[in-house]
């Protein structure tokens, strides 16, 4: 489409200021992390890495580091298996009230974390006698990362069709060959953006696990809000929030680059 | 029943197939003879493609029995029947590559040596030198040509192919109807063909069976169903159906029914033109005059009522000569024996 020389310059403006109020902020924190001022004062008096060695010699960051992976690791292994077979029953199969089941997995991602976080809380704690602690934590973050899975390997699904899994019986592989040489490598991509996904929303996620932690377990994002008002410690957080951009950007960007690929198919 | 019955290569007994409340095969009984080149031709939504789901295995029948070489297969998933089939959307691995791809039924089966085999299939096709390449990479016609090798590198029984040209354009299918009757008479598989398009069935098959409504209508070589044809849904399907009945066929045949007489047999005469020894004519107004390059199509209107429509080849005339007799009299003349009853 043709734009007048005017509008192009003011989409431009308004696509530059969009993408500034989000990213300049994120820009501050991570020049704070190199900030020699202990008060963040700005600009800059100059540079140094000492809180980035001090946030590497934190053996509560590194434990809280530690949980949030394992919970991250294990919300997306149950969201992987949960996910793509919901995804394959959903999408191969006729049964009744296909289209509720649907809508009921994918509601989680949709409902406030605050209200996921009482009702867990109120369900691990009163009603199942479970103590609360790193599994409800990842029983919690697997709820909505089901649905990341379950998005992705439905979609992909629906682009495939049956008819290269009907060519591959029809050339006499059976039905586990066809997944193995067929239709699980056609999956793959759509089973890593999923994962990813489902791996970053559980890293950051603070309000389900705030109900569900109970008081011994601590995630990174638990840890950060515990110190962020503590003077002595803030530096050290700047240094993690810093960190966690480039963590949680990574995986959101080999998701893109994955699914980018995959659709050349 | 013929005693050499088991030697069919596909034996369809009372085959019925619903979905639903549609039943979409409602009762074929079919024989396939081994090394047979066989069409099955109808209009979409005629049952043809879902018949040919039920040989594969892909579908299992409501009813009735599907055989392979004289074994019953009618419970046997599609990995443990001896057919192939070249899918209409071709539906070649894109994550594989071409020689992979014709290699895969060799590589399940885990038959030995299949490289060479694949690359031998591949040059049958020729399609030598494109071994490295993604489907994604080819033409349709490539594509096609890959799944025609991918399916007879397997050596099956009946090789099944559903529309597999339909995806072409008009050129390509006239080369690929020629190369797969070549194809076929080289192998000496049996092919079991789908195709909606009526020439394509006449030029390429041993022998048609025409569907409707999930029936067969009938079953003969392509000249008697092209001639003879039995029903008048096949006079329409099959050619231009050019129906004598009723009023017209008392006046015109001095006879009760409906009768069939294809285009190219109608010679358009003068209509005071006498009429031979076992001829028939028909008298009518010119109402359209179609010039088709080789032949000219005239459509009459009889004046006992109905419409015929004559082929005449240009042998003589030009374009200028035969619109001229649009609006004209004339006289249609056939040969006795030309003229079929229709159920």
């Amino acid at each position: 489409m043709n734009l007048s020389r005017t509008a192009r310059a003011a989409l431009w403006t308004a696509l530059g200021a969009g993408l500034a109020v989000i990213y300049l902020p994120l820009a501050v924190v991570v020049v704070n992390s190199f900030n020699a001022d202990r008060t963040f004062g700005w600009p800059p008096p100059g540079l140094t890495l000492d809180w980035w060695g001090a946030a590497w010699r934190s053996t509560g960051m590194r434990e809280a580091l530690w949980t949030s992976v394992q919970a991250a690791l294990g919300a997306t292994a149950i969201a992987l298996l949960l996910g793509t077979m919901a995804a394959f029953a959903v999408q191969r199969y006729a049964f009744f009230g296909r289209q509720t089941v649907s809508l009921l997995i994918v509601l989680p991602i949709a409902l406030p974390g605050i209200v996921t976080g009482i009702a867990l809380s109120n369900t691990f704690h009163s009603v199942l006698g479970v103590p609360l602690g790193l599994f409800t934590v990842i029983v919690g973050h697997a709820t909505f990362c089901v649905v990341t899975v379950y998005n992705n390997v439905l979609a992909r699904l629906r682009r495939l069709g049956v008819s290269i899994e009907e060519a591959s019986a029809d050339l006499g592989a059976d039905t586990f060959t066809t997944f193995r040489l067929v239709t699980f490598p056609m999956m793959r991509s759509a089973l890593l953006a999923g994962g990813l996904l489902s791996f970053a929303l559980s890293f950051d996620e603070i309000i389900v696990t705030t109900f569900t932690a109970g008081a011994g377990v601590r995630t990174l994002p638990i840890w950060i809000f515990e110190n962020l008002f503590r003077p002595n410690q803030a530096p050290v957080v700047n240094v993690v929030a810093a960190a966690l951009i480039v963590l949680s950007v990574l995986p959101i960007w080999l998701a893109q680059r994955i699914t980018g690929e995959a659709s050349r198919y | 029943m013929f005693k050499f019955m088991a030697d069919q290569a596909v034996a369809l007994r009372g085959l019925r197939k619903s979905f639903g409340s549609v039943e979409a095969v409602a009762g074929v009984d079919l024989d396939v003879a081994d090394g047979e080149f066989f069409a099955m031709l109808g209009p979409s939504g005629s049952g043809k493609t879902t018949v040919l789901r039920l040989i594969a295995g892909f579908e299992t029948p409501t009813a009735g029995t599907v055989e392979l070489g004289g074994r019953d297969v009618t419970r046997l998933a599609p990995f443990e029947r001896d057919v192939n089939t070249v899918f209409q959307d071709y539906a070649l691995f894109p994550h594989m590559s071409v020689l992979e791809n014709v290699e895969y039924g060799l590589r399940v089966k885990k038959v030995p040596n299949r490289r060479e085999r694949a690359l031998e299939a591949l040059a049958s096709v020729r399609l030598e030198g494109f071994e490295k390449r993604r489907p994604a990479q080819l033409s349709g016609g490539q594509r096609q040509r890959v799944a025609l090798a991918r399916a007879l590198v397997n050596r099956p029984r009946v090789l099944l192919l559903d529309e597999p040209l339909g995806a072409l354009d008009l050129k390509l299918r006239e080369e690929m109807q020629v190369e797969l009757k070549a194809i076929q008479r080289e192998v000496g598989i049996t092919f079991v063909f789908v195709t909606h398009d009526q020439e394509e069935a006449l030029t390429m098959s041993d022998r048609v069976a025409v569907f409707n409504a999930g029936r067969i209508e009938q079953i003969g070589s392509p000249a008697e169903v092209y001639e003879r044809p039995a029903s008048a849904f096949v006079a329409g399907f099959v050619g231009t159906s050019n129906l004598i009945s009723g009023a017209a066929a008392q006046a015109v045949l001095g006879k009760e029914g409906t009768f069939s007489v294809r285009p190219e047999k109608l010679r358009v005469a003068a209509p005071e033109e006498p009429v031979g020894d076992g001829e028939h004519s028909a008298t009518g107004l010119v109402s359209e005059v179609v010039y088709a390059g080789p032949a000219t199509r005239f459509v009459v209107d009889l004046d006992a009522g109905g419409r015929l429509i004559a082929l005449q080849q240009n042998l003589q005339v030009s374009s200028m000569d035969v619109m001229g007799l649009r609006g004209t009299r004339v006289r249609l003349v056939w040969h006795r024996r030309h003229e079929f009853a229709i159920v």
